[in-house]
């Protein structure tokens, strides 16, 4: 009722001025571009996702899954031979490089002192960051060059390039296995190996599969290595021999994809959607269960 | 007698302590996992050792005039890098150009902007685009990209900025600025996932600060989590850069494969690791081998370089 006078409230430093209009507007400008990039990031995911699902439909049939490839010109096959193949080299691969990446990381973190473990840690860092060409240079040139590409050449390869990665997600698992568990063995007079081997490991166990598997993930698209080590191959078909140059999917598609034919284009997408189906559900699937296990390690 | 009776105990608790499987499995088990950690660290020595041996021959025959010399000439055996080291820098430091500000606002969005619920799967979503295998980033690059460029991008570029020489010239499916793109798509991943982990750890009381003292969003970010990031954000940055600077085969689907320098971004370029994987199979044995691991002892000094400082660099925020 006192308020029956309605002058308008003077104008307030906090709301008005052309100045307080400027700061809000560069504000929502500001706002508005960093939705826009993360947008933009999406779309491109989308994007890239969708075009390998509408390319590859015309192409995929069972036929493509069961079937090897035919010669140039001839229609139909399918990329039996370089599933194979892939999971030859990547089971090779892994047999490798999991355990003894493992291994690298209960030494760090259960064995090495800190003047050893950071020096280590370091290196794997180092190792991860090497690009994958050089590495398939380096087998190139130590087990190719004089001899011939094969399988166990590529899977040296792709080993090491999955080392650093299963090797420093064990780390960072293992970090989280609470140390009153271990102190708890030692209180029982347990010696540090078989801490190790029956409480440190069995905590970890899902983390630790989850990174494996992480790795797996990553290097089952690596075309680089296998480019140089096992890309030539003398006979189409299956082959299982690791002795010699076994086809896989990524030089696959990689070939299909510089081919000027067309119907190399939609085998290339078909092997491409394989490829990525495997990696972004292996992937995502893991990283979920990867963050589960990790809570359940630290309760 | 008394004394008799206390010793044995003692003893058997000792025997018990060691039994034959402590006393062989721990020194063994120990030794077991020094081995690995030995052969992760020998084999970066390896590499680098089997590498500057192989390219023994290229390096005694150019020298280091190898790096400023523009030719790549399989008939005669004449080979220089200068050409592939201006591609590689260009390629990457284009990429990281237009990936690092993308990068920087979307960890900005993903950090102080996006509803709590969509923040985890939109992160998650964002590096999913790190797990896209490179070849199928190259295929596409090469089938939807491509045309793209030619017939839409290059021309739109052309009509406004074709007074700039990076936009002049004709139109083409494949080259610098197709790889340029790729990169990007690939280093964008990388250089967000470490910018929003820094970002995560700005002290939550200096953002306080900033809005107590009236600050916007915007401002706040610009006066405590930028500052306070950066050292982070140089890290992302340069390990971006060493992702970029490696790539090989989703470049040399898309770049073309001509080793020359043109001003242009629509014309064709080589990368030193585009050029290995393009060029290994047709290498002449000998001194065009050799060369091609010339390439990759250079390729795999730089990426040494740019990763321990980019780990130098991160390594020293996170002490902080």
């Amino acid at each position: 009722m006192s308020v029956t006078t309605q002058t308008p409230p003077p104008p307030s430093r906090l709301t008005g001025g052309a100045r307080q209009r400027r700061r809000k507007n560069v504000n929502r400008l500001m706002m508005g571009v960093s939705t826009l990039a993360a947008l933009i990031a999406l779309a491109v995911l989308a994007l890239v996702l969708v075009d390998i699902v509408i390319k590859a439909a015309p192409a995929l049939n069972l036929d493509f899954f069961t079937k090897n490839p035919v010669p140039f010109g001839q229609t139909g096959g399918g990329i039996a031979d370089s599933i194979v193949g892939s999971a030859i080299l990547i089971g090779l691969a892994s047999a490798m490089a999991i355990p003894i990446g493992i291994l690298v990381a209960i030494f760090t973190n259960e064995f090495a002192p800190p003047r050893l473990s950071s020096p280590i840690r370091f290196a794997l860092d180092i190792l991860n960051g090497v690009p994958t060409i050089v590495t398939g240079i380096f087998i190139y040139g130590l087990l190719v060059i004089g001899h011939t590409q094969s399988g166990w050449a590529g899977a040296i390869a792709l080993a090491i390039v999955e080392l650093p990665i299963v090797a420093r997600s064990a780390q960072e698992v293992l970090a989280l296995v609470p140390r009153s568990l271990k102190e708890a063995g030692l209180a029982l007079g347990l010696r540090r190996w078989r801490i190790v081997l029956r409480i440190v490991l069995p905590t970890a166990a899902g983390g630790l599969v989850t990174g494996a598997v992480l790795g797996v993930a990553r290097v089952a698209g690596e075309t680089a290595p296998l480019l140089l080590t096992s890309s030539i191959f003398s006979n189409l078909g299956i082959t299982t021999n690791p002795g010699v140059a076994l086809p896989n999917i990524p030089v696959t598609i990689f070939t299909l994809s510089e081919s000027p034919s067309p119907q190399d284009h939609a085998q290339a997408w078909a092997a491409a959607l394989v490829l990525v189906a495997f990696v972004l559900i292996v992937s995502l699937v893991a990283r979920t269960f990867n963050e589960r296990s990790r809570r359940k390690i630290a309760d | 007698m008394s004394t008799a009776t206390e010793t044995p105990p003692r003893r058997r608790l000792a025997d018990a302590h060691v039994s034959l499987a402590d006393r062989i499995g721990e020194p063994a088990f120990r030794i077991l996992c020094g081995l690995a950690a030995l052969v992760a660290v020998a084999l970066i020595i390896w590499i680098a050792e089997t590498i500057f041996d192989k390219s023994g021959s290229a390096i005694s025959k150019f020298g280091v005039g190898f790096l400023g010399h523009e030719t790549w000439n399989p008939v005669t055996n004449n080979y220089g890098a200068a050409t592939l080291i201006y591609g590689t820098f260009v390629s990457s430091l284009l990429a990281i150009l237009i990936a690092t500000p993308m990068a920087i606002l979307i960890a900005v969005y993903l950090t102080e902007l996006a509803p709590r619920f969509i923040r985890r799967p939109v992160a998650i979503l964002v590096e999913l685009l790190a797990a896209i295998p490179s070849v199928i980033l190259g295929l596409w690059g090469i089938i939807i990209l491509g045309p793209f460029m030619e017939n839409h991008l290059e021309p739109f570029l052309h009509s406004f900025l074709s007074w700039i020489p990076l936009f002049s010239g004709t139109y083409s499916p494949l080259g610098m600025l197709p790889a340029v793109l790729i990169l990007t798509i690939m280093a964008l991943p990388i250089i967000t996932a470490i910018t929003r982990e820094v970002f995560q750890s700005t002290d939550p009381q200096l953002k306080e600060g900033a809005y107590a003292l009236g600050a916007t969003r915007w401002e706040m970010v610009r006066m405590t989590v930028l500052p306070t990031g950066r050292p982070g954000i140089v890290g992302a940055v340069i390990l971006g850069l060493g992702r970029a600077l490696g790539e090989a085969i989703a470049v040399t689907q898309v770049i073309g494969n001509v080793a020359q320098i043109k001003a242009s971004l629509f014309q064709p370029a080589g990368t030193m690791a585009s050029w290995i994987a393009n060029s290994y199979q047709s290498a002449n044995p000998g001194l065009g081998q050799s060369s091609l691991i010339y390439l990759a002892a250079i390729l795999l000094v730089v990426s040494l370089v740019v990763n321990i400082v980019a780990r130098l660099v991160i390594r020293r925020t996170g002490r902080r």
